[in-house]
């Protein structure tokens, strides 16, 4: 029996869950120290930030009061375990096929008609992938998480890091200097928060409990819902 | 229970229970490795001694912003301030061959740098300003550290919150070519809320790494024994020691 998640998956999928989670509730904890955002190298000044974030209330922050230095320990600890473990799940991912045969779109689903009608079926609610075991839609997503969203939220935490900055100086100007990498930061943590939520609400949409089945032990490969 | 609420008490639960384990022995144990993890990797990613990124005059922010002290309100300072520092005093002493006191004047005679560089606050935002004054790596060379010496700590005039205000770091940062004794910014002597009339430069790190209002430097084998042993102000109220995160 071929399991529909293998357990690489199923592990970092997870342990994945989690860091987005904790990094998340203690980066809004950081925020408040500062909840303004500006572009290009430098910045301090609140009326020439592009956005200023609202407080984040202490029941959605990682220490449940404000404190920067606690906020910081989770922070720096959690993108570790974050950052190896998306290498990791790449790496098996790579060996055990899973992104050349699950998450690879193939040629015809990038048909205009193909992608209307998959967008069609998902406002029915209908989810089943023809041939393969995600839709297109699935695909496109999942593959901007993996591959874009994810790797961007390593990118600019790094480009933040004076430390690693004056190392990689390069990729801090890429995106545009520190200031612009710390806003992309905080988009791109926006984007996976309703990435997130969308996925949820979709799991709940799909059949909860055999997703949730097979996310935790595996399931089969034909009990698709 | 509204689905607000029910969000609310679902992070208000994980968030409590994190504060929990984040006052806990192991939870600080690893912390404390993955600050060190961190800076292991920072090194090996520069090879050697990567300089941080120095930017052109252009790129200078106005008004530089001052933090956390900015100002020393004791009739000592006072009086340093009405008198231009003329006769302010740096020492250089602890784990050292010769100690030094050095006067604004040697400050000002040995080999200068000026780095236009960011300044980067732990609360997330950056400043770009030009400093000027001697590196620091001469100055320890011409005291000459005994060989016990690991750190060097930076003492200040200033107290926060009621308590001095103090630094350190290890000597392949105080050695770094960087790391200077700044005099001056932006073409002028050091403003008082930036630290005046010497702070110390350790770029590559965090804003309150660089010790404002400069008094001494000190040599020594362990940071233990100062402050509450963490090697700083900030470090002692549980912020990290390698602030290059």
């Amino acid at each position: 029996m071929r399991r529909r998640h293998t357990f690489a998956t199923r592990l970092w999928h997870w342990l994945n869950a989690l860091c987005l989670l904790v990094l998340l509730m203690s980066g809004l904890n950081i925020s408040n120290a500062h909840p303004w955002l500006y572009w290009g190298d430098s910045g301090f000044q609140p009326a020439r930030a592009w956005a200023a974030l609202p407080r984040f209330p202490h029941w959605m922050t990682i220490p449940d009061h404000y404190s920067l230095a606690v906020a910081r320990d989770w922070h720096v600890l959690f993108a570790w375990i974050f950052a190896l473990s998306l290498l990791a799940f790449m790496l098996a991912s790579l060996r055990n096929r899973h992104f050349a045969r699950d998450l690879m779109t193939r040629r015809h689903e990038w048909r205009v008609r193909a992608i209307l009608a998959d967008i069609g079926a998902h406002l029915r609610l209908r989810f089943a992938a023809h041939g393969s075991k995600y839709n297109f839609l699935q695909k496109l997503s999942y593959g901007v998480v993996i591959f874009i969203l994810l790797p961007l939220m390593i990118a600019t935490g790094m480009a933040i890091s004076p430390g690693a900055d004056a190392a990689w100086g390069w990729l801090g100007q890429a995106l545009g200097g520190r200031q612009s990498a710390r806003s992309i930061h905080f988009i791109t943590a926006a984007a996976l928060t309703g990435f997130t939520i969308g996925h949820i609400l979709l799991v709940l949409l799909s059949g909860p409990w055999g997703q949730m089945r097979a996310m935790i032990a595996g399931g089969r490969l034909d009990e698709q819902a | 229970m509204n689905r607000r609420n029910l969000l609310a008490s679902l992070l208000g639960t994980m968030a409590a229970g994190c504060t929990k384990i984040g006052e806990t022995a192991p939870f600080a144990w690893a912390v404390d490795r993955a600050e060190g993890l961190h800076r292991i990797a920072h090194r090996a990613m520069g090879g050697q001694r990567p300089l941080a990124r120095e930017y052109p005059p252009s790129a200078i922010t106005a008004g530089f912003r001052g933090n956390g002290s900015t100002d020393v309100p004791t009739p000592a300072y006072r009086a340093h301030q009405a008198a231009g520092f003329a006769d302010w005093r740096l020492s250089v002493g602890g784990l050292v061959e010769r100690p030094l006191s050095l006067t604004m004047a040697d400050i000002r005679a040995l080999p200068q740098r000026t780095q236009i560089t960011r300044h980067d606050c732990v609360e997330g935002w950056s400043a770009i300003g030009q400093w000027t004054g001697p590196q620091l790596g001469p100055i320890l060379d011409r005291a000459g550290l005994l060989p016990d010496a690991r750190y060097i700590l930076f003492r200040c005039a200033d107290l926060l919150y009621g308590a001095p205000y103090y630094e350190s770091c290890d000597l392949a940062d105080a050695f770094h070519p960087q790391t200077i004794i700044a005099h001056r910014l932006n073409g002028a002597a050091l403003p008082v809320k930036n630290g005046a009339p010497l702070r110390l430069r350790l770029e590559r790190q965090l804003g309150y790494k660089h010790a404002k209002y400069l008094t001494g430097i000190q040599a020594v084998a362990s940071l233990n024994g100062f402050g509450k042993g963490n090697g700083g102000f900030w470090e002692d109220r549980g912020y990290q020691w390698y602030a290059g995160i």
